[in-house]
């Protein structure tokens, strides 16, 4: 079975006042039909531009290369035509700036409608009736009537929810959720992660969850995508990743959420150091200068993923730390 | 902590008119009392929908309350008109729930930040532009960022900007809606460690609206939990995280999965989400 999204050596570069700026730098990695891939990494790692990718939506000054496969077609260099196609019926989107897909001057729910007739040929009454489910769905009180305001009379949750709500509405075969639960409170977070692996479950939606939210992943995701400096560092399954991760940086992705001993302070665990910058990136591993395992090796060749421990890890150290020592890396 | 407020809240009440046919009105907003003193956290809290940006937006005076008073130094802001505002804007500032929609699109992020200066008439041509660097620094963002476009950056790094031209003005209260919420687990805990520390050494006052409960509880002095537009339950953290009185909170906190890490080491499970269920136990047990 051909995998519903192949990725194959993706490159992003921007255009800047200083030249080329790679974004993203040679990404490769597959979904398939009913699973939910989770992308995490740090900001400005490369994750949106990524999805933009994927979905024909970069911007002027930005360039790509690489294959991007979609069922079994290519779509890298395909017309604005035949992306807007797709979105509309094959590839839903959830865009990290939910704003820019919600008209401010259209009631919420007359937008889902347009959106249901112009795809399903419903009627008008079957798709307002489809339009108020879906707000419904991802748990807008009071649907109904909601559906006839406009988006900036919406709280920031709500805002959200209706973007979700767009991009389930005429059920795609593989939604991209671009930080979807941001501003969503427990509650809801759990809800809108629900529907989505009930997609998965029930019609073999398959999901890439862009998300800051490891415990997000580690409810709803089946595989999972660390992504530093716009390279894979590590990825595999969910089960494997997030609870024996390899790569030193996944490892102090995952310290970071670790909790102070109550009351002693208030401040929070973080990796110490800055992420590079994408226009003067360090020869070698791009984590080497925050990384407490780096050699010589790490600082002169960049790894590559290789499969270990049945995961993939680009780390030239994976094979020869214990995991015991990677645990008290960030102790 | 002694003496009065930095910001007191009296009876706010917020109402939405509702156009026309089309929508009843929507009090929002009803009757919330709160104070925030120097050098405090207080952490407003409940869930989407039930008032919380309506708060913050009319405590900043950006929308007019229907009722009750925001008293800022003991000065009620309801009662100042624009001009007289201006003069406290820099004092009290904000930082919005929608990172790429609080900046403006044409504006580069040097000029972002700077415009709260310039706009007070504090702009020093001389020594502006290092500030504006330092800021950058403060936040963690690089200085090549500073001749782009918000649409030309990363979330995580708009909503950064968002932290660095609230602070241009030297605030002695932000107002904080979510302003962490597009950062990874490091970066969020840099740009945290970052507000407590101008609060220790400053004595800032933040009202913290956030829906990340562990945040709450590691970051936070008080907690004001609100449900359909009115503040249900107020008090220390600790007092509201070990004895919640209010049912809502009750409710609340159990959204959060507990903190225990699990005896033995099975898979991370699947079918069940955990979405704010920090999986800290999950990262280090080989
Ligand atoms: N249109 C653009 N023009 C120029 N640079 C861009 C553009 N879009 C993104 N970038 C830069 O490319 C890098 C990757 O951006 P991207 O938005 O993919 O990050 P991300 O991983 O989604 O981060 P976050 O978690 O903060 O959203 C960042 O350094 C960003 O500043
Ligand atoms: N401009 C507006 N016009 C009409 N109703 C509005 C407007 N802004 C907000 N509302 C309504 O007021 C209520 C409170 O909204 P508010 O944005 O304050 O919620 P919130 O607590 O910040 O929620 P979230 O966590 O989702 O951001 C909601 O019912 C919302 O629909
Ligand atoms: S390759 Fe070297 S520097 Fe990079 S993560 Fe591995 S040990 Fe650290
Ligand atoms: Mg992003
Ligand atoms: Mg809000």
């Amino acid at each position: 079975m051909t995998a519903l999204l192949e990725i194959r050596d993706l490159h992003v570069t921007v255009r800047g006042q200083g030249g080329e700026v790679p974004a993203v730098r040679g990404l490769s990695f597959q979904v398939d039909r009913g699973q939910i891939l989770a992308v995490v990494g740090e900001s400005g790692a490369g994750k949106s531009l990524t999805a933009q990718a994927v979905l024909g939506l970069l911007g002027p000054s930005v360039a790509m290369s690489g294959s991007v496969k979609f069922d079994g077609r290519e779509l890298a260099g395909a017309t604005q035509a035949a992306y807007r196609e797709l979105r509309g019926r094959r590839l839903g989107f959830v865009p990290q700036d939910a704003l820019s897909v919600l008209s401010p001057v259209h009631p919420v729910g007359e937008q889902l409608a347009l959106a249901v007739r112009s795809v399903q040929g419903a009627s008008r009454a079957a798709a307002w009736d489809v339009a108020v489910r879906a707000l419904d769905r991802v748990g807008i009180p009071d649907a109904s009537r909601r559906a006839r305001v406009y988006p900036h009379e919406y709280s920031g949750g709500m805002r959200q929810r209706a973007v979700i709500a767009m991009a389930m509405v005429n059920q795609p075969d593989l939604i991209i959720a671009d930080e979807p639960t941001t501003a969503l409170d427990p509650r809801l977070q759990a809800q809108i992660l629900g529907l989505l692996t009930g997609l998965r479950d029930e019609s073999g939606t398959a999901v890439v969850l862009v998300t800051h939210d490891l415990a997000a992943v580690a409810g709803s995701a089946d595989r999972v995508l660390i992504m530093y400096a716009g390279r894979e560092v590590e990825s595999g399954p969910v089960d494997r990743v997030l609870v024996t991760p390899r790569s030193p940086y996944a490892v102090g992705l995952l310290a970071s959420l670790k909790p102070m001993p109550a009351a002693t302070t208030r401040r929070l665990p973080a990796i110490a150091g800055a992420p590079p910058r994408p226009q003067s990136l360090p020869p070698g591993c791009a984590f080497a200068p925050r990384c407490p395992l780096a050699v010589d090796e790490c600082r002169a060749i960049e790894p590559e993923p290789l499969l270990y421990d049945g995961r993939l890890v680009a780390c030239h150290r994976a094979g020869d730390v214990p995991a015991a020592e990677l645990a008290e890396l960030y102790r | 902590m002694t003496g009065a407020p930095l910001l007191d809240v009296r009876e706010l009440t917020v109402r939405y008119p509702g156009r026309r046919r089309r929508s009843q009105p929507v009090l929002a907003v009803d009757r919330v009392s709160f104070e925030v003193r120097a050098g405090e956290t207080l952490a407003l809290v409940g869930e989407s929908g039930c008032g919380k940006s309506s708060t913050a937006a009319t405590v900043l005076q950006l929308r007019r309350p229907q009722g009750g008073e925001v008293r800022f130094e003991g000065v009620d802001l309801t009662t100042l008109d624009e001009p007289a505002l201006r003069g406290l804007r820099p004092a009290l500032q904000p930082v919005f729930q929608d990172p790429y929609g609080s900046l403006s699109p044409r504006l580069r992020i040097r000029d972002a930040i700077a415009e709260p200066l310039r706009v007070q008439g504090r702009w020093d041509p001389v020594t502006g532009p290092a500030r504006v660097t330092e800021l950058l620094d403060l936040v963690q963002l690089d200085h090549s960022l500073a001749d782009r476009r918000p649409h030309e950056l990363s979330g995580g790094q708009c909503q950064r900007v968002g932290i660095a031209r609230a602070l241009a003005s030297e605030p002695r209260l932000l107002v904080l809606d979510e302003p962490v919420s597009a950062l990874d687990p490091s970066i969020r805990a840099g740009v945290m460690n970052l507000l407590i520390d101008l609060q220790d050494e400053l004595g800032l006052g933040y009202l913290f609206i956030c829906h990340d409960l562990r945040l709450v509880h590691q970051v936070a002095h008080r907690i004001a939990v609100m449900q359909h537009g009115r503040i249900v339950e107020s008090g220390d953290t600790d007092q509201i995280f070990t004895s919640p009185a209010a049912a809502y909170t009750q409710a609340l906190l159990t959204a959060v999965p507990p903190l225990a890490t699990p005896a033995d080491d099975r898979p991370v499970p699947r079918a069940a989400p955990t979405p704010s269920g920090l999986p800290h136990d999950l990262g280090l047990r080989p």
